[in-house]
């Protein structure tokens, strides 16, 4: 390795900030002090040119470091973060924002809606419009902690109320929270982007305050409107205000449908499922199927005796009434050559009865109608159950016994 | 300035007695010459055209007082002087050297004793000029632009609402009365000044004395800050206010480079039509014989080896006070850099004994410790693996300290900078928050700061001998790997191999040799690299002027082209 002796400015501090870096990376936060101290009088040669100038590298590293420090504080934060905010203009809402975020962090809840209210007053020429997006998420952060408050509010209210107690002042409190955060997140939640948080807190004072058309319509906008970005807990919290209501099931469906599509391994898939098998129309229960076989594609699932008992149940009514083995055939398919070795290995048996038998008993009611009676996993386990005259066991051999050519029918 | 040869011994080697009169430093004849003292301080400086103006405007506002760029220059040359004489070097350096290469200059290059030459009005931009002149000036803004170079020292920072460069309307301004024009004017025929300058002023002065210190021992105490260079303008007067134009000239924010303080100190000396310089003999401190020695210390290499690098010396005939002192012009002389030659020689030698292929050194330092196990008397046998694990210890540590020192160097100082007016409070406030950063992380630093400068010392690395670890080779025998022919001790190794068969024309392409690591044995990399850090120059450098002694050395071989693996030079 040649070391060259020239340097200059910029050749030092390039230096400087990469001993900086490989003193964070391995934690070492007083070796990135006492470097960041030879770094800093780059700012007197801040041409904010480069892409990260050496103010955003400040500001970020002394963060990094000051969170991390043994010997720092948060009153020592604050006092650095208050100096950056004035070295970028460009930069000042972002580091509100950040600094905001801290101090929520470390549970100064009301320093930090100090912050936010003190950026939401800043003005600052073209800049006030350029720094729109981060002004936005300012009075959103802000409107959130005001739904905090109201929050709060209410269970006082709540409690008092149980004492018997009235409280005019709290309520108005209350109500001016409600005001003020639903202005707030309202805004935000136009804006195409992920704000779930946002949004349940708004949808959650809606409902409140009985505006369920309003909920209606801003959960229905952040699940379906494609500007947004695909995100799959819009469609559950649509899903979970729907039933809340006592909507129909056709909107239930239509709401987890979607669900399904984007995350067939949700957790929400087995009442998906459950609801799909009761529904009397066909179309729904092949649905039915074909979601909780999605389902147990996914390793995560692969111990949930709920999950096996949907399958296993769904199964068996197929089965018995000699309808729509089809269906089954066409699921089985694309999963004959690896869901044995996947769940029905003698292995899994072993262990899955030795663990689970509840498990054992639906997956071995599963297997022995996918796989016929001759499979490994299906033969150890009624083997052992029966051993051990637990009557369900024998109830499903004597089941998988007399339904032992439908496997060759859909595995053909 | 006095370039009489002496009428006693034909030197030109003068000095100034107490009483002012020349005398001659080699033979302390003294002449019936006398001189002024010249007083250095630049207000008194003695300038033809501000003397004929009438007296110097002193502003009585915080302006400060009107100062010219060459006064600048010459206040930091004052203050060199005066460090390296707290380093050691002679009182006469300031004074009579120093002073009268720099009165020289300006003569020269028509700075001062002189008449302006006529029809070169000196078109003024002074902060006060609302004139007409600014339209009709080309634009000086080219020059405010950040440049990769040194001086790009524009402070704007981005809190600017309207981030606006330096508009004409505020006149690109200097705190000196011709920064501006110093800038500007074609200045090549005319040797401008500049920062790097200094040092080669410095050189040539040290050169001149023939003063123990090389141009890498000058350019080191620089860059550890023993000698003003970086912030010089600190040490200015409160009156002479730098801004604008004049921080491209005075402020440095790189370190300084050899190569080119050593060019620029040639170019100089041709400049200033110096003589000879004193001549370079075997007594003094730059001589090949010396240094080599100086290095071979420090290199921790045995003594022994002086004997080797003499011998060498001798044979290619660079030890003649003619091949080692500087002619001033004289075009077709290779100009020596001693530190350079010096440690080429040790590179040299170490080949010739060692043959450093990275094979043979390893088998012959087996044999040695072999040897030495049966070494009762006397000391011990030098064995290369022994000296290669504990020079490369030691140079790892230094070389890694020495990374951080890079990385942690402090190119500003507690006296802003602004390039005009306004700028003067963000600059401030700046730099009030670089010094509030800078304590709120130290204080988190933990480790105390170490003490701000090391010692100046002209070695870096030092061996004791009375260290018992055996961690010093000073006082190793080579005769571990020497044999007797003819009653006399020569190398076992029979071989060498040479850097390159040919050099290449330094006119062309720079380098006399294109030195690449991959190409060359790890063991040749290895002492390369050794001596570059001591030297604070590129492998490259020394690599180059290897390959020079080589080609003299095995002069005779090569333009026979017959094999050279017989033999061995005496």
């Amino acid at each position: 390795s040649s070391h060259e002796h020239k340097l200059n400015f910029k050749k030092s501090k390039e230096l400087c900030l990469s001993y900086i870096q490989d003193a964070m990376l391995q934690k070492q936060w007083k070796r990135a002090a006492e470097f960041l101290t030879f770094y800093v009088e780059s700012l007197e040669k801040d041409f904010s040119r480069e892409y990260v100038g050496p103010s955003e590298m400040i500001w970020r590293i002394g963060t990094e470091i000051l969170c991390h420090h043994s010997h720092s504080n948060m009153k020592e934060f604050n006092s650095f973060i208050e100096q950056m905010k004035t070295l970028g203009v460009k930069r000042y809402l972002k580091v509100c924002l950040e600094h905001a975020f801290h101090l929520l962090c470390n549970g100064l809840i009301d320093e930090a809606y100090q912050n936010l209210s003190l950026a939401e007053s800043w003005r600052f020429g073209e800049q006030t419009a350029i720094q729109d997006k981060e002004m936005k998420l300012i009075q959103a952060y802000r409107g959130l902690l005001d739904y905090y408050s109201w929050s709060k509010q209410k269970n006082i209210l709540i409690e008092h109320g149980q004492d018997g107690f009235e409280d005019v002042s709290v309520e108005q409190e209350m109500h001016s929270s409600f005001q003020k955060a639903a202005v707030n997140l309202k805004e935000i939640i136009k804006v195409p982007g992920v704000w779930d948080v946002f949004v349940k807190c708004y949808v959650d004072l809606l409902e409140f305050y009985g505006d369920h058309n309003e909920a209606r319509q801003v959960l229905n906008e952040y699940a379906y409107n494609s500007k947004f970005p695909a995100n799959p807990n819009a469609h559950v919290y649509l899903y979970q205000f729907l039933k809340r209501h006592g909507e129909s099931k056709k909107s239930l469906v239509s709401a987890l449908k979607i669900l399904h599509e984007i995350v067939p391994s949700h957790e929400l898939m087995i009442d998906f499922n459950t609801m799909l098998q009761k529904s009397k129309k066909r179309k729904k229960r092949r649905l039915g199927l074909e979601v909780i076989f999605a389902v147990l594609d996914y390793a995560g699932w692969k111990e949930n005796v709920k999950a096996w008992s949907c399958l296993a149940r769904q199964v068996k009514q197929i089965v018995i009434s000699e309808k729509h083995l089809d269906w089954i055939k066409q699921e089985w398919n694309s999963r004959k050559d690896w869901w044995p070795a996947f769940h029905f290995s003698r292995y899994l048996a072993k262990s899955n009865w030795q663990e689970n038998t509840s498990l054992s008993y639906e997956k071995a009611l599963v297997a022995g109608i996918l796989l016929g009676k001759d499979c490994k996993y299906f033969k150890y386990v009624s083997h052992q159950g029966c051993k051990t005259r637990v009557k369900r066991f024998r109830i499903m051999k004597k089941f998988v016994n007399k339904h032992n050519l439908v496997y060759q029918r859909i595995s053909g | 300035d006095f370039n009489e040869r002496c009428a006693q011994c034909s030197e030109v080697n003068w000095g100034l007695t107490d009483g002012g009169r020349f005398y001659c430093r080699s033979c302390h004849n003294v002449t019936e010459r006398t001189r002024e003292v010249v007083n250095t301080d630049f207000i008194s400086n003695a300038r033809v055209q501000t003397i004929s103006k009438g007296l110097r405007k002193q502003e009585k506002n915080d302006r400060g007082c009107e100062w010219y760029v060459c006064e600048g220059f010459q206040f930091v040359l004052k203050k060199q002087a005066e460090a390296l004489e707290a380093l050691g070097v002679c009182p006469q350096m300031k004074d009579d050297v120093l002073c009268n290469f720099w009165r020289c200059y300006l003569q020269k290059s028509k700075q001062a004793y002189c008449n302006r030459p006529a029809g070169e009005t000196i078109r003024v931009l002074s902060v006060h000029d609302s004139s007409t002149d600014v339209d009709s000036e080309p634009s000086l803004l080219h020059l405010l632009s950040p440049s990769e170079s040194e001086g790009d020292l524009q402070t704007d920072c981005s809190f600017a609402s309207s981030a606006s460069k330096v508009s004409a309307s505020t006149s690109v301004c200097s705190g000196s009365v011709d920064g501006s024009l110093y800038l500007m004017k074609n200045q090549k025929e005319k040797l401008r000044m500049t920062m790097p300058m200094t040092l080669s002023f410095c050189y040539m002065a040290l050169l001149w004395l023939r003063e123990p210190m090389t141009l890498s021992d000058l350019l080191r105490f620089v860059v550890e800050g023993h000698i003003p260079y970086f912030n010089v303008f600190k040490h200015f007067p409160e009156k002479m206010k730098l801004c604008g134009l004049d921080l491209k000239i005075f402020c440095v924010e790189s370190w300084p480079v050899y190569e080119e303080v050593h060019n620029k100190m040639l170019e100089l000396a041709a400049f200033l039509d110096l003589p000879r310089f004193p001549d370079i003999t075997d007594s003094c401190f730059l001589h090949p014989d010396m240094l080599c020695m100086k290095y071979l210390m420090e290199a921790n290499l045995p003594d022994d080896l002086h004997n080797w690098t003499c011998r060498v010396v001798k044979k290619i005939c660079i030890g003649e006070a003619d091949f080692l002192t500087l002619v001033p012009g004289n075009k077709s002389t290779r100009k020596v850099k001693y530190d350079v030659l010096a440690v080429a020689l040790i590179v040299v030698v170490l080949k010739l004994l060692f043959l450093l292929d990275d094979h043979y050194e390893w088998l012959l330092s087996d044999f040695a410790e072999e040897r030495n196990k049966n070494n009762k008397e006397g000391g011990p046998y030098f064995e290369f693996k022994k000296w290669y694990k504990v020079i490369k210890c030691s140079l790892d540590v230094e070389q890694k300290k020495l990374d951080e020192e890079r990385a942690k160097y402090l190119w500003r100082c507690e006296k802003p900078l602004f390039y005009s007016a306004e700028k003067k409070s963000k600059v401030l406030k700046r730099r009030q928050m670089v010094v509030n950063l800078q304590n709120q992380f130290g204080k988190l630093s933990g480790s105390v700061r170490p003490a701000e400068k090391p010692n100046p010392s002209s070695f870096q690395l030092s061996w004791s001998e009375e260290n018992t670890d055996g961690s010093c080779f000073h006082g190793h025998s080579l005769k571990g790997i020497l044999q007797e022919k003819c009653g006399v001790l020569t190398a076992m190794n029979p071989d060498y191999w040479l850097c390159t068969d040919k050099l290449c024309t330094e006119k062309l392409c720079g380098h006399l040799a294109h030195y690449r690591e991959a190409d060359f044995p790890h063991s040749y990399h290895f002492v390369l690299r050794l001596f570059s850090f001591l030297l604070r120059i590129q492998p490259s450098y020394i690599h180059d002027e290897v390959c020079v002694v080589e080609q003299k050395l095995f002069n005779k071989k090569l333009f026979k082209k017959t094999k050279y693996s017989t033999g061995r030079r005496k």
